[in-house]
């Protein structure tokens, strides 16, 4: 490998065309890519992956073959890293994205289980990177629960009643225009569990769909499970803060923008504790972050 | 579940075309009271649809059963869970029961669990009912909305356990709103305890010290709330004011509730162990426990009370005094979940389609192999044989016999050297008449011979031979052609078995 370095690296200077890439190299960067497609490998465990990666760094005309072969396949390159190995992710319309159809099956006519699958990953991924410093920090390892999530969300929609409350407006949709239903009276509506037959979670249950999203971050290589309380316990891996901070973040936030809704905050966290505690109704065992209004 | 909307139509006799509705100030009015009506609708459906069920129960009152459950639940849920579903399904059956005494009680206790069911809704998705209702808007066009509700919900507990609570709308409409306020009736409570205690009403103590606990439960959980948004962000948390606050308030409230509960613990035992109803007694019994157990929780929710300031500083060293980062990245929950949860749904859905698509990664598709295929669709299943798997025959070479000696020659020998017990022979005689057998005969002997001069007395004993081969050197030497040494006297010594038997069992 070192020798491979020495070699190329007065080449490039000699000869600015790029030395020759030679279809050995271009295995080799395959590899590399392939090995970024298993998001559960760490490079620490595999020797073969942390040379690749270690030859990436080290050489820049691999580094351009590896990436070339990655947006060949319709993939995006994260971050080439010790930390998180090669860290790729589907681009759009491409063979390896997932689509919400094959990710729920049972996604009802109106749309609304479809949202509220959406909104549970970005309920997850709020819960565990609560202030902007913990999304930027490289080294933060945030943590989830399921109960904790879905009790957050609710407390939002629950604040969010009140508000309407106050302000005295009929919230209940027309019949037939569904569509136009508050978001936050969805979730609010779901019910958080219920008992069924052989006493597994009701799927249709907020905290079954969080378990579901949950679950699939997990095979995802995103998250980890570290225990079983509060309904399942995960921590965070280095792919998935940066999937968050720099592609799903951004595109929500674009989505928003094009909506005409622009939220303007001051950079300082807004997950605070509300003024009076004792008006909400809690989910036994969900350990949670507050918010402002 | 719904209930017919009313339509405001006004009598033809009255206009002359049509009029213009009545004002929004009335509708809303209307609204409230078509909300009102349709939480009553579920409980007039039961009897509608009691004709469905397989079987002859129109003797039973289902609205009646209904509302006892809904009665039952409301009274039952602990301020911090909610109520068992067998425990209520249990404590319907005998108003059911009274309904009909001669069904079986098997018919009674499916009467129950359906009627407790159809008021949760298990059969719909989100466990609810809808209500259409139409109302006249402000400017007069005519719009039909949904109302969703809830009568019994199902929520978590600890455990993983799922309780039943009912909603607010079941209590304000069927049951009739309770209001208290927990504060003042606290201090109401610890009065009413230690006056019914000391008039012997100790059933109505109970209750007093089950609020006290309520109140306990309520500061540990803002405690912990507090203390857990405090690791996630010391900023979060108004560490000036609000949380010492709230600290020496608890501290004070335990201190309180420890001076009385200790006082009434006395008491109460005291009361205890003199009254002579046996009634009187168990429920003293019961009020123990309780004081006990809110004596307990106290003092957990102290040793948190003085916890949570160390807490706070290790956090604040932690977060406050690090390195802060230059950039400053996106805020999910400030700038995308909460300015997302207003909005209408479909409009919302496009923000999260966007989050899901990019934000859950990709899966690696699978591509069939046809050669995988084919092998995989022609391996046929495995039979499972009781007998497990078959054995090998092993390959069995009868090893050669190379021993010096044959069978033969060594029982030549073993007879050569049987001899009587009183006529023991020289090695030379037994060496000579061993050579005149066969010649390789007299090795043999001369081994024998040689192993008799040290003979394993010990394993003879133990397994209780009579004979003995033994040999003693006199100090002859042997005069022999093939063999030099000491000419041994070897002879048969007798061994007395009974007496060896016998002392074996002594010693056993």
């Amino acid at each position: 490998m070192t020798e491979h370095v020495e070699w190329s690296e007065p080449e490039a200077v000699a000869a600015p065309a790029g030395a020759p890439v030679t279809p050995a190299d271009a295995a080799d960067a395959a590899r590399l890519v392939a090995f970024g497609l298993q998001p559960k490998l760490q490079p620490a465990r595999d020797q073969e992956y942390a040379d690749l990666l270690r030859r990436y760094r080290e050489d820049p005309p691999f580094a351009r073959l590896a990436d070339a072969v990655a947006t060949g396949l319709g993939l995006i390159v994260l971050e080439v890293s010790p930390r998180a190995g090669m860290a790729v992710t589907a681009a759009e319309d491409s063979v390896f994205a997932v689509r919400m159809g094959d990710y729920a099956r049972r996604t009802s006519a109106d749309g609304g289980d479809r949202f509220l699958h959406g909104l549970a990953h970005l309920a997850v991924a709020a819960m565990a990177f609560p202030r902007p410093e913990d999304l930027a920090d490289d080294g933060y390892i945030g943590r989830v629960t399921v109960n904790g999530v879905d009790a957050f969300v609710r407390q939002a929609c629950h604040r969010l009643e009140e508000r309407a409350a106050e302000q005295g407006e009929n919230t209940d949709p027309a019949t037939d225009a569904p569509g136009l239903e508050a978001a936050w009276r969805i979730w609010a509506r779901r019910s958080a569990t219920g008992a069924t037959k052989d006493a597994r979670r009701l799927a249709g249950s907020t905290t079954g769909i969080v378990a579901k999203a949950v679950a699939f971050l997990t095979d995802s290589g995103f998250l980890q499970r570290t225990g079983d309380d509060s309904g399942g316990t995960y921590r965070t891996t280095a792919r998935y803060q940066l999937q968050v901070r720099d592609l799903a973040g951004g595109a929500a936030m674009a989505e928003l923008l094009e909506l005409g809704v622009v939220p303007v905050t001051d950079g300082t966290p807004t997950l605070l504790p509300p003024e009076d505690a004792d008006d909400l109704e809690l989910v036994a065992d969900a350990g949670l972050p507050f918010h402002s209004a | 579940m719904t209930s017919p909307a009313s339509t405001d139509s006004v009598p033809p006799q009255l206009s002359a075309g049509p009029r213009p509705a009545p004002g929004p100030a009335a509708d809303e009015g209307l609204a409230r009271r078509l909300r009102a009506l349709a939480c009553t609708a579920p409980l007039h459906d039961l009897d509608a649809r009691k004709a469905n069920l397989a079987g002859e129960y129109s003797v039973y009152g289902m609205a009646e059963v209904a509302l006892s459950a809904i009665d039952l639940v409301t009274l039952n849920m602990d301020f911090d869970t909610g109520a068992d579903h067998d425990q209520i399904v249990a404590r319907l059956i005998p108003r059911i029961a009274a309904q009909a005494p001669r069904r079986p009680a098997a018919e009674h206790e499916r009467v129950a669990r359906w009627v407790l069911e159809n008021l949760i809704n298990v059969g719909s998705v989100d466990r609810g009912f809808r209500a259409v209702y139409g109302v006249f808007g402000a400017d007069g066009t005519y719009v039909r909305r949904d109302y969703d509700f809830k009568l019994i919900e199902e929520v978590p507990g600890p455990g993983g356990t799922v309780y039943l609570r009912t909603t607010d709308e079941a209590v304000n409409v069927l049951v009739g709103a309770l209001d208290t306020d927990v504060t003042s009736a606290q201090i109401a409570a610890e009065v009413k305890l230690e006056v019914l205690i000391s008039r012997g009403r100790l059933a109505d103590a109970q209750l007093a010290a089950e609020q006290a606990r309520y109140r306990t439960v309520q500061y540990s959980e803002t405690l912990r709330r507090a203390l857990e948004a405090t690791r996630r962000n010391v900023r979060a948390v108004d560490w000036l004011s609000t949380v010492p606050d709230m600290i020496a308030e608890a501290l004070d409230h335990v201190a309180d509730r420890y001076r009385h509960e200790n006082a009434i613990l006395t008491n109460i035992r005291k009361a205890r162990d003199e009254t002579e109803d046996a009634e009187h007694k168990r429920r003293a019994a019961e009020l123990v426990d309780i004081v006990k157990d809110c004596i307990r929780r106290h003092t957990q929710l102290q040793s948190r009370l003085l916890e949570a300031g160390p807490l706070f500083r290790a956090e604040q060293d932690r977060q406050a005094f690090a390195t802060p980062t230059s950039a400053s990245g996106t805020d999910l929950y400030g700038h995308l979940l909460a300015p997302l949860l207003p909005l209408p749904v479909e409009r919302a859905a496009r923000v999260t389609d966007a989050f899901f698509a990019h934000g859950t990664g990709l899966r690696t598709p699978v591509s069939v192999r046809v050669a995988d295929l084919v092998d995989i669709l022609l391996t046929p299943p495995v039979e499972r044989e009781h007998l497990g798997a078959e054995m090998p025959e092993p390959d069995l070479i009868a090893t050669p016999d190379d021993s010096r000696f044959s069978e033969e020659q060594l029982a030549a020998a073993t007879e050569l050297l049987d001899l009587p017990a009183d006529a023991p022979r020289r090695l030379s005689g037994l060496l000579a008449d061993a050579r005149r057998r066969d010649p390789e005969l007299p090795y043999l002997v001369a081994l024998l011979a040689v192993h008799a001069a040290s003979p394993p007395v010990g394993t003879a004993y133990r397994q209780g031979e009579r004979r003995l081969l033994f040999a003693v050197d006199d100090g002859t030497e042997l005069d022999d052609p093939e063999f030099g040494g000491a000419d041994l006297v070897v002879g048969t010594a007798l061994l007395d078995a009974a007496g060896m038997a016998a002392d074996r069992t002594e010693a056993a």
